[in-house]
């Protein structure tokens, strides 16, 4: 946010984000999850931690609510008031599983609460976290109606990876220290992977202009990078045994999860989505709070 | 029974004698509360130096991302907000029972904004980087995110900070010179310095009370925004609880409220340990204490008001926390925040209770008690219960940061204690003001109107007191 851009882009600033705010996107990365076909497995978790070199905190920690678990698998019991008392895991039907990542929602909370601008949006349309410029006053937590941000309440690049475990951490991302929030970032090490091997091999769209998502036009970047849609895939994508989740370009019609929203008539940019019959399976966490999230959730469909 | 708010026969040279006494000669008991308050904040080093090196972990958790630090700040931030309605808007509305007592009372202000100003850098993650919310000119051209009301804060409370300790200075400055008149050694350097040269002659007096007035009038606009802004760090979210329209008024009139109750511990303490009985009168002690009672039942109201915006207004989170607030986990905590800012003021409605002292000390203490819980009430349950219901969590602050909201409470005794030492905590030429005044008036016709009290002139209450004369 420089004094210069400011000035000289004011108009995009005041615009909203039905029109990509100040953005031009060139992508646009979104996700679906099938609950139907989730198992609540926790792969995807542990993909998480080794692709984006998650400290492991340890069961102490873990309880008291220290764990960084970007991709965390949400556990639900069907029965109500069963509270904290843990009562008998045996239930009729079962826990519910919710795979859980940061949902880079185009209007998110966490942005403008920010103080120092660490978190933004890029034209990548990620919602990305900016390690260094963090200073941890943990305000995008408190206002991720999610609470899927995540705070290096310790130092653990120590104990987290002791020799020789610390040859496993992913050099394409950075180890971080305490003190500062992180969160799902959609892989973005691999994103940029993929678009600048697009870039390599001259795999450019040259013009800019406007491209629609549903009814929500987006500005987009002259000389975008064309990633092919399952050019790459995230941890979680790559790592999910029954591919409930996948991952895509939505400004790209043809992508994968750009069908599945299609298919079952998940809008951006909506509080809420009309279902005209039940085969419509699609709905996304606390829209109706307008954060209007990029990840849609398929229902659980369950005999009665 | 003292019905005058001051003895308009005292001597002026008396009134140097008394101010000035209080502040040579500190006793036995002075240097005991020093180690004491040097202690706490010793208490409260360690564990910041705690924190610093390992973590944040000593005393948060997710999703608890705000706790006793930004209850605590708000507190303090609060308890600044009396010394300004003292000496600026009594001041413009000419009530001048606040001449004797509003010194301290800026005083406070200012050192509890100090005090404040400490939470949010011992609070953040990695405070060698604060500075960052700062707009300061660097060559990577980042600016902070002016759409934050983290910086909003950072603005106003280092505004209010300035514009207070100046205000605390320039009211300052005629005293200092008495002070420079009777003083020897490094004191005497010290207030020759600090006076500005002040003879008390006709131009200075007149760009005095130019000056004065002016930053009378800056500073109650700005004293309302500071807690209006503070508030908006929670109204500004899209949090239940913290996402309240009333917010703003609600922290104004919480703040008043708090800090009226320290004003009035501060004033038994200072009458008490300094002999000011002949300045700091019962019958000022009443009305600040009508004041506080006043304060208590808006604070009230807002709270009633909250409770049935959330009420009749049907979001089902919101509601659900409320439903909390009363019978979950902090319950105790809320209930007690009820009973110390709702029901214990009406202590103050009963004049026996008001003129007895002790009472009102402990009465005094245990409103801020409350309106601290009534902070941290705004700050926990929010966090313990929030849109999902995954992170649905309460968490009991730690050693750590107990420590460290213990220690402030030195912090700011220390800086109070050095105060009183080295600058008079009454205002000696604002009291022989009164004084002068109080003396026309006694000697007026409206005299028996001045002191009335209720019931005393059943047939005179046409006449409206004042200083018309004066």
């Amino acid at each position: 946010m420089s004094l210069r851009n400011l000035l000289e882009n004011w108009g995009d600033y005041r615009k909203g984000r039905e029109q990509g705010g100040h953005h031009k996107y060139e992508h646009m990365w979104g996700m679906a999850i099938d609950l139907n076909l989730c198992i609540g497995c926790n792969a995807c978790s542990v993909a998480c931690y080794a692709e984006n070199n998650l400290a492991v905190v340890g069961k102490e920690k873990f309880e008291k609510g220290h764990a960084l678990h970007w991709m965390r698998v949400e556990r639900y019991w069907d029965e109500p008031n069963l509270g904290e008392a843990r009562v008998s895991e045996y239930q009729v039907h079962g826990a519910s599983f919710v795979p859980t990542n940061c949902q880079n929602c185009n209007a998110a909370t966490c942005e403008p609460v920010c103080p120092v601008a660490a978190t933004y949006h890029t034209p990548d349309g990620l919602n990305a976290q900016v390690y260094n410029r963090c200073i941890g006053s943990r305000y995008c937590s408190n206002n991720c109606p999610y609470r899927l941000r995540y705070f290096n309440f310790w130092s653990y690049y120590e104990s987290s990876w002791p020799a020789p475990l610390h040859m496993q951490l992913n050099p394409d991302l950075t180890v971080r220290d305490k003190g500062v929030m992180e969160k799902c970032t959609f892989c973005v090490q691999r994103i940029r992977a993929a678009k600048d091997k697009a870039k390599m091999e001259n795999r450019v769209v040259a013009e800019g202009g406007v491209v629609n998502v549903g009814d929500q036009p987006f500005k987009v970047a002259p000389g975008r990078a064309k990633v092919q849609d399952m050019e790459f895939q995230t941890a979680c994508q790559q790592t999910c045994p029954t591919s409930a989740i996948s991952f895509g370009d939505m400004l790209n019609p043809d992508s994968q999860v750009s069908k599945l929203w299609r298919s079952h008539q998940v809008e951006l940019g909506k509080t809420s989505q009309k279902k005209p019959n039940p085969e419509l399976r699609g709905y996304r966490l606390l829209e109706e709070l307008n954060t209007d999230p990029r990840v849609m959730f398929l229902e659980r469909v369950r005999e009665v | 029974m003292q019905t005058k708010d001051i003895n308009e026969d005292i001597k002026w040279a008396q009134i140097n004698k008394d101010v000035l006494r209080s502040m040579e000669n500190p006793r036995m008991g002075y240097w005991i509360a020093v180690a004491m308050c040097v202690a706490m904040v010793g208490v409260a080093l360690t564990a910041e130096i705690l924190q610093y090196t390992t973590g944040m972990g000593n005393a948060k958790n997710w999703p608890h991302m705000w706790n006793l630090y930004i209850a605590t700040f708000i507190f303090w931030i609060g308890m600044s907000h009396s010394g300004t309605l003292l000496s600026a808007i009594l001041h413009i509305i000419r009530s001048d029972w606040r001449k004797p007592i509003y010194r301290f009372a800026e005083a406070m202000t200012t050192f509890s904004l100090m005090t404040a100003g400490l939470f949010p850098v011992i609070h953040v993650g990695r405070l060698w980087n604060i500075y960052w919310t700062l707009p300061y000119v660097s060559d990577r051209g980042i600016w902070p995110n002016f759409r934050s009301p983290l910086i909003w804060d950072a603005f106003a409370v280092f505004t209010y900070l300035t514009s207070s300790a100046l205000f605390l200075f320039i009211g300052m400055i005629p005293d200092l010179a008495i002070c420079r008149d009777n003083a020897k050694g490094w004191r005497k350097k010290l207030y020759t310095a600090l006076s500005l040269g002040w003879r008390g002659d006709d131009r200075q007096w007149r760009n005095f009370r130019k000056t004065y007035l002016l930053m009378a009038c800056f500073l109650i606009p700005l004293a309302v925004s500071v807690h209006s802004i503070v508030s908006s760090d929670f109204a500004m979210s899209i949090m239940p609880g913290w996402h309240v329209t009333t917010f703003p008024p609600y922290f104004v009139a919480g703040a008043l409220y708090s800090g009226c109750a320290a004003i009035i511990t501060l004033f038994i303490c200072l009458r008490y340990f300094f002999r000011f009985e002949e300045y700091m009168t019962i019958p000022i002690l009443e009305k600040t204490c009508k004041l506080t009672f006043a304060i208590a039942m808006v604070w009230t109201y807002l709270n009633l008001i909250e409770f049935a915006s959330v009420w009749y207004g049907h979001n089902a989170a919101e509601k659900e926390l409320l439903i909390a607030k009363f019978t979950g986990p902090y319950s105790p905590f809320f209930w007690a925040m009820l009973f110390f800012g709702s029901v214990l003021p009406f202590t103050l409605a009963f004049e026996k209770l008001r003129r007895h002292i002790p009472t009102m000390f402990v009465v005094s203490l245990l409103l801020n008690v409350g309106m601290w819980l009534e902070r941290w009430m705004i700050v926990s349950p929010t966090l313990s219960m929030g849109y999902h219901p995954i992170a649905f969590d309460v968490m009991w602050p730690t050693m750590v940061s107990w420590a460290i909201v213990f220690g402030s409470f030195g912090w700011f005794g220390l800086l109070f204690l050095v105060f009183v030492k080295i600058f008079p905590s009454i205002s000696m030429y604002e009291v022989k003001e009164m004084v002068y005044h109080r003396r026309r008036v006694a000697r007026d016709e409206q005299a028996h109107v001045f002191h009335r009290r209720t019931g005393d002139h059943p047939s005179s209450g046409t006449a409206t007191p004042g200083l018309e004369g004066a």
